[in-house]
């Protein structure tokens, strides 16, 4: 996503500190789609905002509440950044280097801003392609044990070879214009009903 | 004796009690220990603190450690707790409008958890059908106790798959707020919610974590593996010192000293009142009676199992061993010994076996334990931590379970 059009979302409920941040994030070129105290309905807000980056007050009550939106595909995970005051800096700059979570400390200015940015996103992108990967694996296993199983069924029911009952259930596939592991299901589902 | 100050973190809980004792009755002075309390905002920020070397040790979740050593979240770091901060505390509670609707549906629901799970998955079953809006419950953080709990309990019903129920983090200060806007039909959460919630009249109680599982695990204190490496003497003191205050917290005479000690802001900040009547509930928050501090490898090895169960985990491990090596029972008897006190032999027990409390082998002498039922009759014996999984509903498991059996070790 090219930088100009990112959009962020701050939580942050001390309000002063949140005009500066606000002020460096702009002049660093982000747009700043809205500024968010916790409580209530800051859930339902983030989706609504659907920003391609939060930024979160570590000290933010809402911190839990956003990490589980991080965890559920269907509220379209967001990258997150924690933002901390000037006096926890040293003690959370560890926390940077040690891949724990990206952080923004306050009173930075605008040209430290973007790496960190940059760098929260990349790390996200490349944990949720990760994921996406992971997930086409599992569903690819699936699919072959369903296929698998189906062959099975056909082998014992209608006493062809395994190359036979593929051949049959690539045919049926065709036939029908349908998904092999379509039929796989539909020879499973029947066998089960019989 | 070390001379730097101990960083320790809490979350503002009743669970946090030996902390707060240790710090202000003189524990931790009369064991050499210059601590700093740090009061925290939620659990993210306590495991991000701890990970950074922004604090020492910290009152932790019971799955947290597990979850942060093998990458459950959002990053992997190597966590170990020797001591446990309490069993027990939480409860799951749901809306008087949802309440009514189960009752009708399941008379037996009220009073017995697997009728009212039963019920539950009958009623979701119905509005599905019906196109009503899915059941929505809250937890403290994805991975809980209450979490946990929550969906043994659904899927002991048939609520088995992540979608049959939509769970949400809220924060427990705002889980009877979310109750009475119908933003939620229920929540699992420790005290003082629940009773929050059936004084307004606005919740029903359907089942105490003690009804799910009798003194089951709830939170710990942490610390990062290297610490505990470098600094074997400081962690020591720590136990000792904490071993000493879960001791106080328990004795009934003090019970009303550590609410008013509790309400104070800087540690829970709540009503004295709400806390002392929680408090003061038999055998509802226990910190030293039935070996409540002891790190049971079995806690550990049924926490890992949810993840498994519950597609967290997404790749095999060796149980019993991670269970082991992130769950230090042996360093908790160091501490044990010191003092004198009396510890379990035996890293682990069979779960759900108990139904009345009952005397394991110890050093120097026996130890007495309470009960460890489960709500559905179940058990759990770490040695077949594989067996159970594949006798579960386990719809989103991620794992082969051959695969599973394959990565277990030979523990003796």
């Amino acid at each position: 996503m090219p930088f100009e059009r990112l959009r962020i979302v701050l939580v942050d409920d001390q309000v002063a500190r949140r005009g500066d941040l606000e002020r460096a994030l702009v002049e660093a070129g982000y747009e700043v789609a809205a500024r968010l105290s916790s409580g209530g309905d800051l859930r339902a807000r983030v989706a609504e905002l659907s920003p391609d980056l939060l930024i979160v007050d570590l000290q933010s009550p809402d911190r839990d509440v956003l990490e589980d939106m991080q965890r559920m595909h269907q509220e379209q995970p967001r990258p997150m950044v924690m933002f901390v005051d000037e006096s926890d800096s040293q003690s959370i700059q560890t926390a940077v280097r040690a891949g724990v979570s990206a952080y923004v400390v306050g009173g930075l200015p605008a040209r430290r801003i973007r790496p960190i940015v940059e760098v929260a996103i990349a790390r996200f992108e490349q944990f949720q392609s990760l994921r996406t990967e992971l997930a086409e694996t599992r569903e690819r296993l699936d699919q072959r044990k369903l296929i698998d199983r189906a062959k099975g069924i056909l082998m014992s029911k209608r006493g062809v070879s395994e190359d036979e009952a593929y051949r049959l259930l690539r045919k049926t596939a065709m036939d029908r214009k349908a998904r092999l592991v379509e039929v796989a299901r539909n020879v499973i589902e029947l066998a089960e009903l019989l | 004796m070390n001379a730097a100050r101990i960083r320790i973190g809490f979350v503002p809980l009743t669970d946090a009690a030996p902390i707060a004792v240790a710090a202000e009755r003189g524990f931790f002075a009369r064991h050499g220990v210059a601590v700093e309390l740090s009061r925290e905002p939620s659990w993210a920020t306590v495991r991000d603190k701890l990970a950074a070397n922004a604090l020492d040790a910290a009152h932790m979740l019971a799955p947290m450690p597990l979850a942060a050593t093998v990458g459950v979240g959002p990053f992997q770091q190597p966590l170990v707790t020797a001591l446990s901060l309490g069993l027990g505390g939480n409860a799951i509670t749901v809306s008087r409008a949802l309440f009514s609707e189960l009752a009708r549906l399941a008379p037996a629901a009220p009073g017995n958890a697997l009728e009212a799970a039963c019920g539950l998955a009958r009623l979701a079953a119905l509005r599905g059908a019906r196109g009503a809006p899915e059941l929505r419950f809250g937890t403290v953080f994805p991975v809980s106790m209450h979490s946990y709990l929550l969906r043994h309990w659904l899927a002991a019903g048939g609520l088995a798959r992540e979608d049959a129920v939509r769970i949400r983090v809220v924060p427990p200060p705002r889980m009877v707020a979310a109750l009475e806007a119908g933003e939620l039909d229920g929540f699992c959460v420790g005290e003082p919610w629940s009773s929050v919630a059936v004084q307004r009249g606005s919740g029903v109680l359907l089942a105490t974590g003690h009804d799910l599982w009798n003194h089951a695990p709830e939170k710990v204190l942490g610390v990062r593996l290297d610490w505990a490496e470098h600094e074997p003497e400081p962690h020591r003191a720590l136990l000792r010192a904490l071993l000493e205050a879960g001791a106080w917290c328990d004795a009934p005479e003090h019970r009303s000293e550590l609410a008013a000690l509790l309400a104070e802001p800087r540690y829970v900040g709540a009503p004295r009142e709400t806390l002392e009547a929680s408090l003061r509930v038999p055998g509802f928050h226990l910190f030293a009676r039935y070996a409540a501090s002891f790190p049971w490898r079995s806690h550990a090895a049924w926490i890992l199992c949810q993840m498994l169960r519950f597609g967290q985990l997404e790749k095999a491990l060796d149980v019993r061993r991670v269970a082991g090596d992130v769950y230090r029972a042996d360093l908790h008897r160091e501490a044990a010994r010191e003092l004198g006190l009396a510890r379990p032999r035996d890293d682990e027990k069979v779960e759900g076996v108990h139904s009345t409390p009952w005397r394991a082998p110890g050093r120097p002498e026996d130890v007495e334990l309470g009960p460890d039922l489960y709500f559905d009759g179940g058990h759990f014996d770490a040695k077949h931590a594989i067996a159970w999984l594949a006798g579960v509903a386990a719809p989103e498991l991620r794992v082969p379970l051959d695969e599973l059996a394959a990565a277990q070790g030979r523990l003796a």
